[in-house]
């Protein structure tokens, strides 16, 4: 998998897989080609014993230039996060360190907005490898004029903000919108049946068309590494599609599914915006709890403790995905 | 090619057709109708106007775009800086002080935006830093955000540097800054600028932590459009959305080119 930041494809290259995967020392196409073009530049990359600054010269040890930018972060982001800890374990009226806990673990709204959370992440997960794996699929092997093109505008998609798709389905699927109205012209019934955007359905399918590009983007980079003598060889022994896919592309493509699922499956986790613009009140998922808590309620206890148990779930499967792409970049 | 027949191939083209143009071309179509429109009423929208976009460019959207734009390229630019800086002292640390620090350096795509909001807000409207209530706090929250991508940006391309050149120069006698400053940093400048690229449309775009902070006099554009939304006027909110659009394309347009004219250096 691969999104080479400096390389061609990534033009506008906006969220993706940056995280953790390609910065470990993968293979990158690009870049070794890069190297090996220039002669008798030694093929591995920079060893990190190499660098300049140790060598010659500075009598700082290596170390401290690496102090500022951690300062400037610790102060900016860790202080913080330090202090939504603290606060979700100091009680506001006396009582124990963990009464906050338990006052909101007890609440129903706490539990379903849990539940909620997971398995809108789960589907939307599952939903966009799906599509995602299909999509690339025939971008890849059964390659149509345009193809490109569609590959670009995949990346330019990705450079959206999430809630312009809710804004979309508003006029695609609202109750006065595209999808309603041709029902309504074609059968001359007053009320068009569909009503789902308001519902955990509606935050599903936008939450899919969001994030199944960013499966398709490390999906067409394993796929453009794909021997195709591979494909041919099997299509010659006779092969039919269905079978090649399943015993050839399959496999190749694993690490990097894995890889972009688990990434995207963290992103719906924290998604904030298309539940925001979807307005709905049945559909609470964490983050959004986190802000009603905060800023409509003004109980910042309240929203530290979801916060802690937010950043708990996302830290933990963020540091999966982090061991899988390493994986699957070796 | 791995559908021989052609029945095969039309039919997997027309499924692609089938899943993609719905769900991908539409909604970005019907939100560039929608904001040429004044009522969605049956399959297609109706009254065209121009009239979401003169209200787009002035007033308060006017306002909220030069916030995102400054917003957005101060936060960069913090970014930038910090993640190149970050990512060139990983480097040259060891192997378990580089992964030390990219595991410190990614944490902010691992928690929930909201969260970053959440605790920037909490953290800063205390004594001894009091941010609450400025706009800075709002650009703070953004820097944060966006560094992680700039810091994985860079450091991807770092290790991807060819050694020989700098090895050369300093075998010449450059000492480190020049090196750093001659060498190093100009062949990593099409990943900085794509960096910066990246960084730019995420903080134009970001909706979730800006949520949790921003002040009355400092609405950046997703705001503006959320707020427009929900109060019900979908269309004027779809023309400030098309507004946020084309300004990220521009942006990441023209950094595209200065990366292309690095490229041939």
């Amino acid at each position: 998998m691969g999104t080479p930041p400096g390389g061609a494809p990534a033009a506008c290259g906006p969220p993706v897989p940056a995280p953790g995967g390609p910065g470990g020392p993968g293979g990158f196409p690009s870049g070794e080609a890069r190297g090996s073009a220039q002669g008798p530049a030694p093929r591995t990359p920079a060893s990190p014993e190499g660098s300049p600054a140790g060598r010659s010269g500075l009598r700082l040890p290596r170390g401290v230039w690496a102090l500022p930018p951690v300062a400037v972060l610790a102060l900016v982001f860790l202080y913080p996060l330090g202090l939504v800890v603290q606060q979700s374990l100091t009680p506001e009226d006396g009582g124990g360190a963990f009464d906050a806990y338990g006052s909101v673990f007890a609440s129903a709204a706490f539990r379903e907005a849990l539940w909620t959370t997971v398995w809108l992440a789960v589907g939307a997960t599952a939903g966009c490898l799906v599509l995602g794996f299909a999509l690339a699929l025939v971008i890849a092997f059964v390659p149509f004029p345009g193809a490109r093109a569609v590959a670009k505008f995949i990346d330019v998609f990705l450079s959206f903000p999430s809630f312009l798709i809710t804004l979309a389905l508003l006029f695609i699927y609202g109750s006065v919108g595209m999808a309603n109205g041709v029902w309504t012209d074609l059968t001359g019934t007053a009320e068009g049946p569909f009503r789902f955007l308001a519902t955990p359905w509606g935050v599903l399918l936008a939450e899919i068309t969001y994030f199944t590009p960013f499966v398709m983007r490390p999906l067409l980079a394993a796929f453009s590494q794909l021997d195709t003598a591979q494909l041919e060889v099997a299509a010659g022994l006779g092969a039919r599609p269905a079978r090649i896919v399943r015993r050839v592309i399959l496999p190749e493509a694993l690490p990097a599914l894995a890889a972009g699922g688990s990434l995207v499956l963290v992103m719906c986790l924290n998604e904030f915006g298309i539940v925001l613009f979807t307005g709905a009140k049945g559909v609470t998922t964490l983050p959004m709890l986190v802000y009603g808590k905060a800023i409509l309620e003004s109980d910042y206890q309240a929203a530290c403790v979801v916060a802690v148990v937010n950043i708990a779930i996302s830290v933990g499967l963020f540091g999966l995905y982090r061991v899988v792409s390493k994986r699957a970049g070796a | 090619m791995l559908v021989h027949s052609r029945t095969g191939r039309w039919a997997a083209w027309g499924l692609f057709a089938l899943l993609f143009l719905p769900l991908f071309a539409l909604p970005l179509l019907v939100v560039v109708g929608a904001s040429f429109a004044t009522h969605w009423s049956g399959a297609f929208p109706s009254g065209p106007t121009t009239g979401n976009y003169t209200a787009a460019v002035r007033g308060e959207s006017l306002q909220a775009l030069t916030t995102s734009l400054v917003t957005a390229v101060t936060a960069s630019l913090l970014a930038l800086t910090l993640g190149t800086w970050a990512a060139l002292a990983a480097a040259a640390l060891g192997r378990r002080g580089k992964r030390a620090l990219d595991a410190l350096f990614v944490l902010p795509v691992a928690v929930p935006s909201v969260v970053v909001g959440l605790a920037v807000l909490v953290a800063f409207s205390r004594p001894p830093i009091l941010l609450n209530g400025t706009g800075s706090i709002v650009v703070l929250a953004h820097t944060v955000l966006v560094t992680a991508f700039a810091y994985q940006s860079v450091s991807a391309a770092i290790v991807r540097l060819d050694p020989a050149y700098e090895q050369a120069a300093a075998s010449l006698g450059a000492s480190p800054a020049y090196v750093l400053w001659r060498v190093r940093l100009p062949l990593l400048l099409p990943s900085l600028t794509a960096a910066a690229g990246l960084c730019f449309a995420l903080s134009m775009g970001e909706l979730s932590a800006t949520m949790m902070l921003y002040p009355p006099d400092w609405m950046p554009l997703p705001v503006r459009i959320f707020t427009a939304t929900d109060r019900g006027s979908l269309f004027s909110g779809s023309a400030v959305a098309v507004v946020l659009m084309a300004a990220t394309l521009t942006v990441l347009l023209a950094v595209s080119r200065i990366r292309t004219r690095a490229a041939y250096r």
